[in-house]
């Protein structure tokens, strides 16, 4: 039962030497029950600089986007461009299971510290190098940034309204991608280990896992030869006739409903329409329609523009709670957009206890995170502790290595942890 | 102006010196100034200084930083980004103290060099602290505290004959450089008062040194002797040979300086009596009449057979015996101290020399070095806590500069603060 | 010696539809597992019947969208409510290590599929059930796709211009969040039961997975009371920070400026002009200001070359910047082409049709493509007889008894 709670990474350690292109593949690890050192510069990392911060006070320690991408992870100093430091390194991957890392290609082989020489260290080492387009080729050695990656990967030009610029999200999601596939081709790597002893460099570009976000679209340039494009609040590529709508404003917001055609969407259509006729919103035509052979590839525009002035005045005259519990008592699909407010205030993951709770007690308070990404039965994702402070973990580390405290002093002094 | 805030207090202080100069502004908060602490957005690097709290090598539990930096509110900001800088002249506008201690003509590189300032504000005192002085064959040497030790004549004075020059363990070249540049800044400041005229301060670390050496100097330009180290003698008074002021006792050393004539009779006729009354007279001492004693007709051998004499008696007592037994009967014998003993020293004690500092966020209240003088009218404000790193950013930025939370947290994300 | 595919003695049946379930599978696919999709030809999914079709032209065995995630899969048609049907659909959970689902809740169960009922078959199974909004909780029967969980899940308030209304990120965005994090704990479960021999059940709720991440935006509203909105392309971290029309029609490049370094490079690779230097433009704070009429400027340089010169311009220069590539750019990207992106396999309908591979290279056992998406029910004898190794006369019998839908 301790086993199973501890997690199924238990026995192994994680040397964490990403920043914010990396930081979700070693939490990943970390929620899975591995010992995930992160390892910062002396000064701490700088990522430790992006917000929101708590109360808005940019401290290094009250990042919450650090906080959320760096929780369950212990957290040492080390400079491992001294010579002193990357000996200090290679103690610990004498003894680590994996090593990730986000460094711009080359830079760990200039230390010494790439995959060659890694696996003379330790031969069953998995190295996971995380870069903007991967070690090699033409754009290897680029400058990147999320809407770089968002761009570059295709999603960018599929986004937005058709008037204005292409439009990327605007919390960043590129690097996240990065990260959770890192971890997932980690774990690749880490099942042929258990049975072959060998390790591996696993070599990781974030365009390819963003490129996912694009689903079907660039196959209607392969089959088709046409370049999907951007149309906002409406859906794009899935006729070529008149563009689903997707978004509708309602009284206090939006709702979030792209109208299907034939099975998948007439049970939900049926009973909108009738919904909408109790409420003396409906008309001759809608009451007319077939909504069982409703085709939206067939539709007229006219046809289309008299539902959708119906369906703008009803959403209108509804609140995004309303329109949502009734939904929820029809069974149909309508759903709101979510601001942040609404996410946490929504009933569904309250229900199924979402949301956790993780002590800060350098801040006096413990601060509500979101839970595990997904559930398991018999050896959960576990979150078990807070981000950790810069160089907290140093005495612990450094001293199953042997250095006493009086030694961490000259490290510090010196500049090498 | 109330008795409790201070000469200075109406006086604001920007404080940008590193190890070269901290102290000077820890004088000029002890004189009641408003001294701001400026630090690079990760912290002060001389946070890396050990002693540290229980040993712990944190940059919040320096204790090197906590004591020369009482007193003093702290901020982050980088002066090597535009933002930086314009942030730099705004605060420039409203002080009437800079204090800085980096390398020569780098101000000015940066735009920020006296020329620049004083525009800003004519009544500006900007104090500048180095090793060398701002011009000069040495002034781009890079130096520490050995070096400016050494190139101050210094170095060559202690020691013993048979081994190298030494230096004082605890690294006080920059004391004396940041002291003799906080003199410097209070004539300037005087000045000021009465002129309304600011000025260029500018404070050498070699040249504070070599001023304390006393009369040693001189002995080259009146009459070119070298003198040399002597260990635990004393050269320079006889131009005959050393005499020895450092003595062994029961649980240390003490320090022993005999003087020629009327100035030493009584102090040695009180321990030539005292030593005759404890059994351990000595016969040479007996037979000299001290208040016609000439230590320049004292040969070597003489000196050395008394000091013997001396030193077994001292051998039989205690520090603070002797010190206490010695006051009693006008004998100067003092303990040489060690950092016990002078946290123990009763005279300290009684004038409530050390002050209670509280440390909340050690859980601990610590003890400081109190005020360095006494004043009747004005007194010299007691220390208070070091700051954390960017602990009045809000007080700085928000409040007295109007800086919106939004945008102190792009100035973060910027590396601006 | 070990097989170099990592997956060879995993053995999946996958009930998974639409993309969220088919793209966590993929990636056992892709390193060597036995995944055998079990569908039905009268409903045959949604990607199935969504276009592209190869030449325009709809067929079950002609759209890219199914194609693309099902490489590596053996595909069955089996009618669920035949009695017989449902005894080889049970006999292949007992072949399985892990069975995969997406139905919506109950689905499964009125099949008698539940966790219990397929541990009583397999004990040791791995169920991974991956749908909406998770198998408990109020809200768990409300039917849905990805494109509406974008809404819910806060994705399409995040996107798009705050003077207008939401843009919701194309397609079922989440969709692209949760498989990782699924197969994360597919793979974690996989290692755990070789060790240990116990199988467990995996749930994952895509909204969950989503809210992830977003996480320092929620974390923001619950300590700090903001509800954050969507801004267009701009950053807090960067100025200039956006995409910039190109020469040419509808293109475009995006540019982000960080540092101060950065900004002085930029300044160069533009050549320098007048507006460079201005004052208010010399510090972050300053850009940020005056945003509007900085991206101006940048633009009117832009709009003299291509989106590809200015990458290429920026970059020599040491600035982020990138093609906002279209989906011909993307078949034509030399890096992607340099990382064998896209694996070209003939399939019957689909002609030369390029599947993607994995975002990573792995040095010692590369994802590979093995063998094409299945068209439907096309390996319903392969897996009767090659894998669960029926006779001749055993799969005759079936065929006849109408069990392949």
């Amino acid at each position: 039962m301790d086993e199973q709670r501890q997690g199924p990474l238990s026995p192994c350690r994680v040397l964490d030497l990403t920043d914010e292109k990396g930081f979700l593949c070693g939490r990943i690890l970390a929620d899975l029950g591995a010992d995930v050192i992160k390892i910062e510069p002396p000064a701490g990392d700088p990522c430790r600089n992006i917000g929101p911060f708590y109360h808005d006070i940019p401290d290094p320690e009250k990042s919450l986007y650090w906080f959320a991408y760096n929780a369950n992870k212990r957290g040492i100093t080390l400079n491992i461009e001294s010579d002193d430091g990357r000996g200090l390194l290679s103690k610990l991957v004498e003894k680590a299971h994996f090593v990730i890392e986000s460094f711009p290609p080359g830079y760990m082989d200039s230390l010494g510290l790439g995959y060659a020489q890694l696996s003379q260290m330790n031969p069953a080492i998995i190295l996971t190098s995380i870069t903007p387009f991967g070690q090699t080729g033409p754009y290897s050695r680029y400058n990147a940034s999320d809407i770089v990656e968002m761009a570059t990967c295709g999603l960018m030009y599929l986004c937005g309204d058709p008037d204005r610029p292409p439009v990327r999200i605007t919390f960043p999601q590129a690097y996240l991608h990065g990260g959770a596939d890192a971890a997932v081709q980690t774990l690749v790597a880490h099942y042929y280990r258990e049975t072959s002893g060998c390790g591996q460099w696993v070599d990781l570009s974030i365009q390819q896992a963003a490129f996912m976000t694009t689903f079907n679209a660039s196959w209607f340039w392969e089959l088709n030869k046409i370049n999907l494009k951007r149309a906002g609040a409406w859906r794009t590529g899935l006729t070529s006739g008149v563009l689903q709508r997707q978004i509708w404003p309602c009284k206090d917001g939006y709702i979030n409903m792209p109208v299907y055609g034939g099975v998948l969407g007439a049970r939900t259509n049926r009973l909108l329409a009738e919904w909408m006729d109790r409420e003396g919103m409906s008309d001759d035509f809608l009451r007319g329609i077939d909504w069982d052979n409703f085709d939206m590839g067939q539709l007229t525009q006219e046809a289309w523009s008299k539902i959708e002035e119906l369906m703008v005045r009803f959403f209108k005259s509804h609140t995004k709670e309303e329109l949502y519990s009734e939904a929820l008592r029809l069974n149909i699909m309508v759903y709101p957009v979510s601001t942040p407010k609404d996410i946490a205030e929504n009933e569904q993951l309250d229900s199924r206890e979402f949301w956790l709770q993780i002590d800060h007690p350098e801040l006096g308070e413990t601060i509500t995170y979101p839970g595990p990404a997904v559930r398991a039965s018999l050896t959960p994702m576990l979150v078990r502790k807070r981000a950790p402070h810069i160089g907290e973990h140093n005495e612990e580390v450094y001293g199953e290595l042997g250095f006493s405290r009086d030694d961490l002093i000259v490290l510090k002094q010196s500049g090498v942890v | 102006m109330s008795q409790k805030d201070g000469p200075l207090s109406s006086c604001r202080v920007l404080d940008l010196t590193d190890e070269k100069g901290l102290f000077c502004g820890k004088m000029l908060v002890d004189l009641g100034a408003d001294v701001i602490k400026i630090e690079p957005p990760g912290g002060d690097p001389c946070r890396n200084v050990g002693p540290f709290y229980r040993d712990i090598p944190d940059p919040e539990k320096s204790l090197y930083w906590l004591s020369f930096n009482t007193g003093k509110r702290g901020i982050t900001l980088n002066i090597e980004v535009s933002d930086g800088r314009r942030i730099f002249r705004q605060l420039v506008e409203r002080a009437d103290i800079v204090i800085e201690s980096y390398e020569p003509g780098y101000l000015d590189s940066l735009g920020l060099g006296y020329s620049d300032l004083s525009q800003i504000n004519p009544g500006l005192i900007l104090t500048s602290i180095s090793p060398f002085g701002e011009t000069g064959p040495y002034k781009d040497f890079k130096a520490s505290d050995i070096v400016v030790m050494a190139l101050s004549g210094y170095m060559s004075l202690s020691g013993d004959p048979d081994r190298p020059p030494v230096r004082t363990s605890f690294p006080i070249a920059y004391c004396f450089g940041a002291a003799g540049a906080a003199a410097g800044t209070m004539i300037a400041y005087y000045h000021r008062e009465l002129t309304g005229e600011g000025q260029w301060v500018d404070a050498s670390a070699q040249q504070a040194v070599a001023s304390a050496l006393l009369n040693a100097r001189m002995h080259w330009d009146l009459n070119r002797v070298e003198l040399k180290r002597a260990g635990p003698y004393r050269v320079g008074l006889s131009a005959q040979g050393k005499q020895l002021i450092n003595f062994r006792c029961k649980d240390g050393y003490v320090n022993f300086v005999m003087f020629g004539g009327k100035t030493g009779a009584k102090t040695n006729r009180g321990l030539t009596q005292w030593m005759e009354s404890e059994g351990m007279g000595s016969d040479f001492m007996n037979e000299i009449d001290w208040d016609s004693f000439d230590m320049a007709r004292v040969s070597q051998d003489d000196f050395d057979r008394f000091e013997g004499d001396i030193e077994r008696f001292f051998l039989t007592r205690t520090k603070s015996e002797l010190y206490e037994e010695g006051s009693k009967r006008g004998v100067t014998i003092y303990p040489i101290s060690t950092i016990r003993d002078v946290f123990e020293d009763p005279q300290l004690e009684a004038r409530d020399f050390w002050q209670r500092v509280e440390h909340p966020e050690l859980d601990a209240t610590l003890l400081y070095p109190g005020p360095f003088v006494k004043c009747s009218q004005t007194q010299l404000r007691p220390p208070s806590r070091a700051p954390r790193i960017g602990e009045h950013n809000q007080e700085i930025y928000h409040n007295e500069l109007g800086m919106s939370p939004e945008e102190l947290v792009m100035l973060r994300q910027a590396k601006a603060i | 010696m070990t097989s170099k595919e990592v997956f060879h003695d995993v053995k999946v049946v996958d009930f998974t539809w639409a993309g969220a379930g088919p793209i966590t599978t993929k990636y056992l696919a892709d390193y060597g597992a036995t995944v055998v999709r079990i569908e039905s030809r009268s409903r045959p999914g949604l990607l199935r019947t969504t276009p592209p079709y190869k030449d325009g032209i709809p067929g079950v065995d002609r759209a890219a969208y199914f194609g693309i995630y099902n490489p590596n899969k053996y595909g069955m048609t089996i009618n669920m409510n035949h009695s017989q049907g449902m005894e080889l659909v049970k006999r292949l959970i007992a072949w399985a290590d892990v069975v995969a689902e997406s139905f919506t809740v109950g689905v499964m169960e009125k099949w008698g599929l539940s966790y219990e009922e397929i541990t009583k078959i397999k004990p040791d199974v791995i169920m991974i059930r991956t749908n909406m909004q998770g198998h408990t909780g109020p809200h768990c029967r409300l039917p849905g796709t990805g494109v509406n969980l974008v809404g819910i899940s806060g994705y399409a308030h995040l996107c798009g211009w705050p003077d207008r209304l939401p843009s919701n990120p194309y397609g079922p965005y989440t969709d692209t969040i949760a498989p990782r994090f699924g197969a994360a704990m597919l793979i974690a479960a996989l290692d755990y039961r070789r060790k240990t021999g116990k199988g467990q059940l995996i749930d994952v709720s895509q909204f969950e997975a989503g809210v992830n991440f977003i996480a320092p935006v929620m974390m923001d509203y619950f300590v700090n009371g903001r509800v954050a909105n969507r801004r267009g392309n701009y950053s807090p971290r960067a100025a200039p920070h956006n995409a910039y029309r190109c020469k040419g029609q509808d293109t475009w490049c995006v540019i982000a400026v960080f540092t101060e370094e950065e900004w002085k490079a930029f300044c160069e690779a533009v050549g320098s002009p007048d507006w460079t230097k201005d004052e208010r433009f010399s510090f972050f704070l300053g850009r940020k200001a005056h945003e509007p009429e900085l991206d101006c400027f940048v633009e009117e340089w832009t709009l003299n070359r291509t989106a590809e010169e200015v990458m290429a311009l920026m970059q020599a220069k040491g600035v982020a910047a990138g093609v906002v590539e279209t989906s011909a750019d993307l078949h034509r990207d030399p890096q992607l082409k340099h990382r064998n992106h896209f694996w070209v396999m003939d399939h019957r309908e689909l002609g030369s049709f390029s599947y993607f591979g994995q975002a990573a290279v792995l040095s010692g056992t590369p994802a590979q493509p093995r063998m094409p998406s299945p068209c439907l029910g096309e390996h319903n004898e392969h897996v009767c007889r090659e894998i669960l190794e029926m006779s001749e006369a055993e799969f005759d019998e079936l065929l006849v008894e109408g069990v392949f839908d």
